[in-house]
């Protein structure tokens, strides 16, 4: 295992000279928020926070992405073909990318590279990103990573973790694509021995600063007909508005809606990203909704996070604990404790426990 | 400009043209179609294609016609959204894009050597034609054969000289009925599940299989299994607002299937405890 050490002066140049080679994605403050960016020359990145408001998601998977063009016009030669959108090929570097949001695409990837059907689109953004984390050394109240397959120095799904120990950064590499971006930023200086041991005290720090613990471990035993009728649902989803915020901020959040968008002569054909809170979502043309009740998309979201995609996989919860969805739901429906909820379900007493989280 | 990724993108239709165009009612129409690649589209009963119109979008649509030798295959299409509605004013020789054929098709083996008592309720008889062509084409392979058709109006019919073909032929059982007849109408009046009590099949060598709107399904299965057709015998095709076919988008999850992956087609009995499925 190879651990560079990172003055923080040579941080910042490093980053500068990565812009010859890659696209640099980093944290920048807008306002109130912190959000990844493509960072233009000179424009320095923003380390100095919790995590971004929206995931990094989008950089791999656009919020809205064209599939292919197309000309309407039926004199033009280039009518009735259909063209790849030109896409910039350079390679992208995601750094300060939180362990969180890394591990997410992991879960994702799931859905997008299946035996029977690859996403070129995804694939190939995710192909062409390399991943420098930056390990979380104060965790903010509302994460629970550790209650969901990751934590504040989970290494899944990075190329190289960036540990922030005062005056410089420890970037432990763990890939081949993380060791080309090191040596093309020039952090190349070995760190001290003593290295490997200071990233796992302010490891075993962070974790215990980690207030939220949920339960999981049940989830797989519980039964998906109890769970779906459990009497808990009406009760969680009385407030929603069915705004969508959760699943927008989501980095596991992957469903998408396929719409044709033209100009003049010449139309493209795209895909957005798409909630499951939105009754269009399965609305027929015929006027029949499967799912025409706010309770039923509640029920949907939470369920196949917290326990379809665990039954699907067998690898854990759709769900990194970012804790977004719970600081930015406008009426503080947390999924903290409603996986609590899901999790102590007793069918036959129809108790669960119910967290303040 | 390049198109790498088009020719590998799942996401990327085929041309097809149509061939052929019949008005089947007042909003329904038959597209006969070929794919201009020159191959079959090389589905199974009961499937589904995705048809494209560049500008308008994409809708999912079950192929009505049984796989054959020749590379034509046909779409019913009933106008009702965007992409059904542009296609009625498209006419002969002109192209659509067609992805697919996606998910899982009628059990056409498993069936072969028993009677097989179809349901179609309305625009439900698209997808069951194309088993019933099959089961046709291959007649000597099947038991006795009862076709029950509802519409809700003589006007909503479809495929008027097949019906009267199925009802004359002597070699299979046609029954159909209208919820609301006309001035002209003499056959059976009433939903499709006063038909049941028309005819009698042996329960033990008896596949069922129901295609129809939401509403249909749960009356139909209650009377198929009065019949004694366990739910293990009993087939149906749901609809569900498709967008990818690939099983990725969501949008036509049930529980913890997809739609268009793990259906359209279900044995009935291995979605009893998917409750949003009918």
């Amino acid at each position: 295992m190879k651990i560079v050490q990172i003055d923080k002066s040579q941080w910042t140049s490093g980053i500068e000279k990565l812009k010859e080679a890659y696209r640099v994605f980093a944290p920048v403050k807008n306002d109130l928020f912190h959000d990844f960016k493509a960072l233009e020359k000179d424009e320095a990145p923003d380390f100095n926070f919790q995590n971004t408001r929206l995931s990094p998601k989008s950089i791999v998977y656009p919020q809205s992405e064209i599939l292919f063009r197309y000309s309407l016009d039926r004199e033009s030669e280039e009518y009735g073909i259909l063209k790849e959108d030109v896409k910039e090929k350079t390679p992208k570097a995601v750094i300060g990318i939180r362990p969180c949001d890394a591990y997410s695409f992991i879960l994702v990837k799931r859905n997008f590279d299946t035996p029977e059907y690859k996403d070129p689109y995804w694939l190939e953004e995710y192909q062409k990103s390399t991943f420098i984390g930056m390990a979380c050394n104060n965790p903010h109240p509302t994460c629970f990573c550790t209650s969901a397959g990751s934590g504040p120095f989970n290494e899944e799904g990075l190329d190289a973790l960036v540990v922030d120990d005062g005056d410089h950064y420890l970037g432990k590499l763990l890939t081949e694509k993380g060791e080309k971006l090191f040596s093309a930023a020039g952090w190349t200086t070995e760190a001290e021995a003593s290295a490997e041991s200071r990233i796992e005290e302010l490891k075993a720090e962070a974790e215990s600063k980690m207030t939220s613990r949920v339960g999981t471990d049940n989830l797989k035993n519980q039964k998906m007909l109890d769970l779906y009728e459990a009497p808990f649902w009406e009760e969680i989803a009385f407030s929603c508005i069915n705004c969508g915020t959760c699943t927008y901020v989501c980095p596991t959040c992957w469903c998408f809606d396929i719409q044709d968008e033209t100009s003049g002569k010449s139309g493209v054909r795209i895909r957005n990203w798409d909630s499951c809170m939105f009754p269009l979502f399965t609305l027929h043309a015929s006027g029949h909704n499967p799912r025409g009740n706010k309770v039923d998309r509640v029920r949907q979201r939470f369920m196949h996070k917290l326990k379809y995609y665990v039954d699907k996989y067998d690898n854990g919860i759709q769900c990194t604990g970012c804790g977004r969805c719970v600081r930015m739901c406008p009426v503080n429906i947390d999924i903290r404790r409603v996986c609590n909820m899901m999790n102590s379900y007793d069918p036959e007493s129809c108790v669960c426990e119910v967290t303040s989280a | 400009m390049t198109n790498a990724i088009a020719e590998t993108s799942p996401y990327v239709p085929q041309w097809a043209e149509i061939s052929r165009i019949e008005q089947l009612t007042n909003t329904e129409k038959l597209f006969e179609l070929s794919l201009l690649n020159g191959r079959p589209l090389g589905h199974r009963p009961g499937q589904f294609i995705e048809l494209s119109i560049m500008g308008i979008g994409e809708a999912p649509i079950s192929v009505s016609s049984a796989p054959s030798e020749r590379n034509t295959f046909e779409l019913a299409i009933r106008k009702v959204g965007n992409v059904t509605s542009a296609v009625q004013n498209f006419k002969t020789g002109q192209r659509v894009g067609i992805r697919g054929p996606y998910g899982t098709s009628f059990p056409v083996e498993e069936c072969r050597g028993k009677n097989i008592l179809f349901v179609a309720g309305g625009i439900g008889l698209v997808p069951a034609r194309s088993f019933i062509h099959y089961v046709l084409n291959h007649r000597n392979d099947y038991k006795d054969i009862i076709i029950l058709f509802g519409a809700r109006n003589p006007g909503e019919r479809l495929f008027l000289k097949e019906l009267e073909q199925w009802a004359n032929r002597d070699d299979i059982r046609y029954l159909e009925s209208v919820d609301r007849p006309d001035p002209n109408w003499t056959g059976n009046v009433g939903v499709i599940t006063t038909l049941f009590p028309k005819f009698q099949v042996n329960p033990a060598e008896t596949y069922c299989v129901v295609v129809g709107p939401p509403v249909m399904y749960r009356f139909v299965i209650l009377e198929a299994r009065a019949k004694g057709i366990p739910d293990n015998r009993i087939f149906v095709s749901l609809e569900r607002r498709m967008k990818c076919g690939l099983g990725k988008c969501g949008h036509c999850q049930i529980n913890d299937v997809y739609v268009c992956q793990d259906g359209p087609v279900f044995r009935y009995s291995d979605i009893t405890d998917l409750k949003e499925a009918l």
